[in-house]
């Protein structure tokens, strides 16, 4: 388990380092985007519109903030991750045709995000669900907003932070799951269960 | 006296200390299994879990930024003067707290998919009536604002009767693994039994979001098979966010209902570690309480 201090843009060799289990604090640039703005985003590629943003060597923080406008400029108040599993159906393509190279979330993602990972160098980790607070401490400030009109939880927020973490990795660039090992592990400790009872 | 206003201003009293508190029957389960846990990943997530309820009430800020869809269990006493203004109140308080506290505006139509941008609309927030007590001159308000990766991994099922108890162990367990991390372990589990569908959700729910942490069943039956669930919840290695560890469950909560002799209902409902509720209780005087 080693811990990583890293900042966006990310590289290609910054994600090959990084092994299930690990930790980082992140720093720079980061774009949240849920599951409405994931799928504003995949009609955006289909169509072969440009985006207004950039995340080439980006990072995706799947993310629904509290923010409140002070004195015309927007605050986060919270902002911890939602459940990524939600956006399963589009991460591939995100990560293929954007050149994201880090999604954060909390909860774990499946095969076809860990076949992105590997495919293009790119990891998926997470935050500690529900510390929204904690979260918000970590974020200096509102960088921009993009599609506003999908509401304040699913517009696209970018954000500075600083040493944004612990993260852990829970997706490598090298096929491995956490989260699958670990629910993998528990379906055979039921199967065990099950017989015994 | 304007005991109209004094509702509003409870209900948002009430709504506040939910989003910014967590309950101290959550917390001392939270801090109890961060002192057990032995895994350093699990542990520095239950760290991080803490330090955010700290920080939260420090700050006065909402726990979480999932402020939740917003769900009211009322109590009523006949006595009290202003029952049919209640309903109206409670829209009232959410949109009035929506921008105070702030919480995050959470309902979007299912139709258009707009989001009104304070918290309520069509049947929200959800206002359940939950007893009568015709010599009581008080309301009972319990509000509970529940997160939507929790709510996310709710289960239903209709069990062959036959399978009986080892059918319920097998149907919980099979639903915190395909839950795995998404609802935020460590979890509290209501588990509803018997009745109809929806009532079987309902008392689910309420197990698990109303019900403080400790408490006992008064049936010894079910009081046992819920000892006995949590047991085994945890011997699945789960963990804290999904990452492995000794406690995936902080609680499991059953309730049930007579059944049809066709249909055995299990619904299983997850409430996430953060766990919000407040009950108000208001008088008719104007005098109000808010506990946890």
């Amino acid at each position: 388990m080693n811990e990583y201090r890293l900042k966006t843009p990310l590289s290609g060799e910054d994600i090959r380092r990084l092994c299930v289990g690990d930790i980082v604090y992140l720093s720079g640039a980061i774009h949240t985007a849920r599951d409405a703005a994931h799928k504003r985003i995949v009609e955006y590629l289909r169509k072969g519109e440009t985006l207004p943003f950039n995340l080439q060597g980006g990072v995706i923080y799947h993310c629904g903030p509290v923010a409140i406008k002070k004195d015309s400029q927007w605050v986060i108040v919270a902002g911890g991750p939602t459940t990524s599993m939600r956006m399963e159906l589009y991460e591939y393509e995100v990560i293929e045709k954007l050149g994201v190279r880090m999604v954060v979330g909390k909860g774990g993602m499946g095969a076809k995000t860990a076949e992105a990972c590997a495919k293009h160098g790119a990891v998926y980790v997470t935050f500690t669900g529900g510390a929204g607070v904690l979260a918000a401490q970590s974020i200096r400030r509102v960088i921009d907003v993009y599609w506003l009109d999908l509401g304040i939880p699913e517009a696209v927020w970018v954000l500075e932070v600083i040493d944004f973490g612990p993260l852990v990795v829970a997706i490598d660039s090298f096929g491995k799951n956490l989260v699958d090992e670990v629910v993998g592990e528990a379906m055979k400790r039921k199967n065990r269960f099950i017989s015994i009872h | 006296m304007d005991l109209k206003k004094i509702i509003i201003k409870a209900v948002v009293d009430g709504l506040t200390k939910a989003s910014v508190y967590l309950p101290p029957d959550v917390k001392q389960a939270i801090q109890k299994a961060y002192e057990e846990e032995t895994y350093p990943v699990a542990k520095a997530q239950l760290q991080a879990i803490l330090k955010n309820v700290e920080l939260a009430e420090k700050l006065k800020a909402p726990i979480c930024q999932d402020t939740g869809l917003i769900t009211f269990y009322v109590k009523v006493g006949l006595k009290f003067p202003e029952i049919s203004y209640i309903e109206k109140a409670l829209v009232e308080a959410v949109r009035i707290a929506t921008k105070a506290i702030p919480l995050r505006p959470n309902t979007v139509d299912p139709i258009s998919g707009h989001n009104p941008g304070d918290n309520t609309g069509r049947n929200v927030p959800i206002v359940i009536w939950d007893g009568f007590d015709s010599n009581s001159d008080s309301i009972e308000i319990v509000v509970v604002p529940k997160g939507g990766g929790s709510e996310y991994v709710t289960s239903f099922n209709m069990m062959p009767p036959g399978k009986g108890f080892d059918g319920i162990k097998e149907l919980v367990l099979d639903a915190v693994i395909k839950a795995g991390a998404m609802p935020c372990p460590p979890t509290i589990i209501g588990v509803g039994i018997g009745g109809t569908a929806e009532f079987a959700m309902h008392l689910a729910k309420k197990a698990a979001t109303v019900r403080k942490i400790g408490s006992r069943h008064p049936d010894p039956v079910i009081a046992d098979l819920e000892r006995n669930l949590l047991e085994m919840v945890n011997q699945l290695g789960i963990g804290t966010m999904g990452m492995g560890g000794k406690t995936t469950a902080l609680a499991i909560h059953m309730d049930y209902a007579y059944r049809h002799p066709a249909t055995y209902c299990v619904a299983i409902a997850f409430q996430c570690w953060a766990a919000r509720r407040a009950a108000i209780v208001i008088r008719s005087n104007g005098e109000y309480d808010v506990m946890q």
